[in-house]
């Protein structure tokens, strides 16, 4: 049985930053995901690239922390992030006495806030509420969470770790001195349990890390918040709008990609709930109603789909209670804390400060370890983000350009020799079949869903409709087998229909409905479907 | 962009992608993306950035079916012509503007056609058009007249048309103004045995079509304004035989210039469709000679397919009793106005029209029927077929004296 230095547990963002930050100080690293990367909370957030601003004032450690990881952001994961800027608006009925506070919170966290004047804030974003009574410029952008999980992943892979999707871990392997020493893991590809050792055991599973912690033996309170989005079909801003007040719910409209969404809501939930989290109809109508209020154009906008997610939010430390919850870092030393060795957990924190939690979680390992090799995450750039500007120059069709845009200089190693290759898998985000084969042969893509995550195909304002059948094929042909593609087509096209169901009105319920004719009426794929899929709960079928 | 610009009608895209199926330039050239993609589909990512840009919009036809066939009701030729003008991609050269400015050319050359004509037609000038321009040697221009119908106007019929009761407006365009003044003259004909004297406008200019598809908004705009001035001055119809003409001044004007035109839009009518609404009522009667006997092949120029106004020009070819009329399958004759004259756009365009080549030898008809100019020379010279505006057949059919009688005039 081959042994590793550390095992990491979860593959959000947070275990595939640790996977990097330990791969690069030269430990053996293994990374396990029950499902896919990015399944939980990683991918199902606003992809803000926040400033910090909007914590200013309520919480000045993590504007502070937010700050310096979106300036270091922008350096090291150059294609996962576009520099839109952000402003923080007041409407008439807000309250403008607000925003002098607002700003000098801002200062005071080093964040460069800038009050202009409303007509500057309309020439910046036209699509703002033009009823805006005053306007404030700071340094938010958007990055793309996928791809960020994705490429500190590929980079730890580069750097000698081993990834794991579809391993989930079902329990710890303890020696006789109760050190946990390994864990069991069931795979969901062959259904067979492994095991796997390692010294240390990083527990960075989320909000599912406290029934992991549990399974240890320790307990983590956490307060899962559910938060629910909209996307819209395309983007009518291009600058980051958030509503400058107390944070609310649906105040913040990000451009992401080509398309551009409002959240959030917060809904406390049972831990239970956390698989199954679905947009309520209440939620789309304030959704809505509150974009509108940012964007008036987004009247007229197409809704995509919704989504939600589920905020790890935890008990600052040995506050069994949970009144003192924070959206700050929290590292546990289970050894010290609990008595139980080799496990540590890191949680709390924020898409933002991913690179910040894999640093102390990766620094506790390593002195565990006896490891003196310092963090270089702050200034390595992730692989991709190097010479972003050489790589950008060779693009030349609409594709490449948008792969560009994905992958950064990695596009050197999509295939574009010839018309196969060059072919259009998916339409709307202009993914070519070359890059549809790259996701799958580099990326560690099994299925559609996985593909989705790291190329957009399906994501478009089509859901999936002219992309799922060709994205089929190719998975087929990767895989050597049509029957698991079909399942798979099947699965994919209701995790796209589990989004649009909220929101089927208007051309998205005429495009869902084109949808059924083709792949329900003519293709028959009902037929493949099987309603076992964790990883996509199904809808009840009477709603 | 101004706010009357604003269409949002590509978010009505649900991906069916029979506007693809139904593209001329898609089905022959595997450069072109296809409207889907360079209309609705290409939008999104321009909005996100102008880098998103695809050189390939350049193969757009203008030719418009796509919107005819998208059952969204998304005006994919009207995104692809603004996102080809916002490109700046399509920076006009000499050819261009030589080729786009009708107007100025028709003016320069109409006094010295006699040396023209024949000039543009031998080898060596066809040569170095195509060495030179970039214009292809294979096509030949079109003969200037001997004198502009305009200063025909003023000197035969200006007096004799004031004489009549009723009046009506008449936009000629460029091609019958400097290249075929006939058949302005055959409209006079006609309207004048239905007791109809024709007035030209105040002052008017080339439409624009080839401007816009040229990249030269500014002029474009500059003459829609003059145009949209005299047809508010006429203050009543103003009718056209070029169906390119009348749907840029009714659809490309608001669509692409920003131009509003929404006050005057519906009085921009086609004569043949004001012609046959006429009889259709019972306002006018046509009577038509016994001898005339015919074959006719009518085609759908892709204009005409937008307008939707074939089915007037059909009618009433087919009033006349002998005439024996087929209706060709629509489709594309590949010239599109001045894409076809291009040096590295001529293989397309005769691929493209090959099917409908094909259709009228097949047919072998006396004259072949279509109301675009651009169709005309490109059949003329790709099948031999001689080809005449519905306008011209039925002002050669025409019983002058029977009609005038039937509709009582003097």
């Amino acid at each position: 049985m081959k042994h590793y230095d550390v095992i990491i547990i979860g593959g959000g963002i947070t275990g595939a930053g640790c996977a990097r930050d330990c791969a690069l100080r030269g430990l053996k690293v293994l990374l396990l995901e029950r499902f896919d990367l990015t399944n939980g909370a990683t991918g199902r957030n606003h992809g803000l690239l926040h400033s910090g601003a909007r914590y200013a004032v309520t919480d000045a450690e993590a504007a502070a922390e937010c700050i310096r990881e979106n300036m270091t952001l922008r350096k090291i994961a150059a294609h996962c992030v576009e520099e839109t800027e952000g402003l923080f608006i007041t409407l008439p009925e807000d309250d403008l006495n607000y925003q002098k506070k607002f700003i000098e919170s801002c200062r005071n966290a080093g964040i460069n806030a800038e009050a202009i004047d409303p007509k500057d804030a309309i020439r910046m974003e036209p699509s703002v509420n033009p009823s805006l009574i005053g306007a404030v410029k700071v340094p938010d952008g958007a990055v793309d969470p996928f791809r960020l999980t994705i490429y500190n992943a590929y980079d730890a892979q580069l750097h000698g770790a081993e990834v794991l999707t579809y391993h989930e871990v079902t329990s710890f392997i303890k020696d006789d001195s109760g050190r946990i020493v390994g864990v069991k893991a069931l795979s969901h590809i062959d259904k067979k349990e492994k095991e796997f050792y390692a010294t240390i055991t990083v527990n960075a599973g989320g909000i599912w890390g406290s029934l992991l912690a549990k399974k240890a033996g320790a307990t983590v309170n956490m307060f899962p918040a559910k938060g629910a989005l909209l996307i819209f079909g395309h983007r009518v801003n291009n600058v980051v709008i958030n509503r400058c007040r107390k944070p609310a719910d649906a105040d913040i409209l990000v451009p992401g990609d080509t398309i551009c969404l409002i959240g959030t809501t917060s809904t406390r939930i049972p831990i239970e709930e956390c698989d199954h989290v679905r947009v309520t109809p209440e939620e789309a109508d304030l959704l809505y109603n509150e974009s509108i209020k940012l964007a008036p154009s987004l009247a007229q906008t197409r809704i995509l789909r919704g989504y939600a997610g589920v905020r790890p939010l935890v008990a600052s430390d040995d506050d069994p209670s949970g009144r003192s919850i924070s959206r700050g870092i929290v590292c546990l030393d289970h050894e010290t804390r609990d008595g139980i060795p080799g496990l540590i957990t890191i949680t709390g924190g924020k898409l933002m400060t991913y690179r910040l939690m894999a640093e102390m979680a990766t620094d506790m390992v390593c002195q565990k370890l006896g490891n003196t090799q310092k963090c270089t995450t702050a200034t390595t750039p992730l692989v991709g983000s190097e010479s972003i500007k050489d790589s950008a120059k060779k693009a030349d069709r609409s594709s490449q350009k948008a792969a560009w845009g994905r992958h950064g200089s990695n596009i050197s190693q999509i295939a574009h020799d010839n018309a196969f290759d060059n072919a259009l898998a998916c339409e709307c985000e202009v993914v070519s079949v070359g890059e549809v084969n790259y996701s799958i042969d580099k990326l560690g893509a099994k299925n559609i869903v996985n593909v989705r995550r790291r190329t957009r195909l399906g994501m478009g304002t089509c859901q999936g409709e002219v992309c799922a059948c060709r994205a089929a094929g190719l998975i087929a042909k990767a895989n050597g087998c049509a029957d698991k593609a079909k399942e798979d087509l099947a699965s994919f096209l209701q995790e796209r229909w589990k989004g649009m169901y909220p929101v089927t009105w208007g051309n998205t319920v005429r495009e869902a409905q084109f949808t059924s004719y083709i792949y329900q009426g003519l293709c028959g794929v009902d037929a493949y479907y099987k309603n076992n899929q964790d990883e996509h709960p199904v809808l009840e079928k009477e709603k | 962009m101004s706010k009357k610009m604003k269409d949002n009608s590509f978010q009505e895209c649900i991906k069916c992608t029979v506007c693809t199926a139904y593209c001329p330039m898609a089905a022959v050239n595997p450069c072109y993306i296809g409207p889907k993609q360079a209309g609705p589909d290409g939008e999104r990512y321009r909005l996100k950035d102008k880098k998103f840009y695809d050189y390939a919009l350049k193969y757009c036809l203008n030719c418009k079916r796509c919107e005819v066939a998208c059952p969204s009701g998304v005006k994919i030729g009207d995104i692809i012509a603004r996102a080809k003008l916002a490109s700046g991609e399509c920076k006009p050269g000499l050819r261009e503007m030589i080729l786009a400015n009708t107007d100025i050319m028709g003016s320069l050359a109409v006094p010295f056609s006699p040396i023209i004509n024949p000039v543009l037609k031998w080898d060596i000038s066809k040569k170095m058009m195509d060495g030179v321009l970039g214009i292809d040697h294979h096509r030949e221009f079109p003969t200037y007249a001997k004198e502009t119908f305009e200063s025909w106007y003023k000197r035969k019929a200006a007096k004799t048309q004031k004489k009549f009761d009723k009046k009506i407006y008449y936009f000629h365009g460029c091609y019958a103004n400097y290249n075929y003044p006939k058949l302005s003259q055959d409209l006079i004909k006609v309207l004048n045995a239905c007791g109809y004297g024709v007035q030209l406008l105040d002052k008017e200019k080339c439409c624009g079509v080839a401007l816009i598809s040229n990249g030269m908004q500014k002029q474009a705009t500059r003459q829609a304004k003059t145009n949209l001035r005299s047809i508010r001055k006429a203050g009543s119809v103003v009718l056209t035989t070029s169906s390119t003409c009348t749907m840029t001044m009714r659809d490309e004007y608001p669509h692409i210039l920003g131009l509003d035109n929404s006050d005057v839009r519906d009085k921009i009518q086609m004569a043949l469709k004001f012609i046959f609404e006429k009889v259709d009522a019972g306002e006018i009667k046509l009577a038509f000679k016994k001898d005339y006997q015919k074959k006719i092949a009518y085609h759908t120029a892709c204009h005409m397919e937008r307008l939707g106004w074939w089915i007037y020009s059909t009618q009433l070819l087919k009033m006349i009793p002998g005439v024996q009329l087929e209706i060709l399958e629509s489709s594309c004759c590949g010239i599109a106005g001045t894409f076809g004259f291009k040096k590295e756009n001529y293989e397309f365009s005769q691929s493209i029209g090959s099917k409908l080549f094909d259709n009228i030898r097949y047919a072998n008809p006396d004259y072949v029927a279509t109301e675009c100019e651009t169709c005309k020379w490109q059949i003329e010279m790709s099948t031999g077929f001689q080809v005449m505006n519905p306008i011209c057949i039925l002002a050669d059919a025409l019983d002058v004296e029977e009609t005038q009688r039937l509709n009582q005039i003097r």
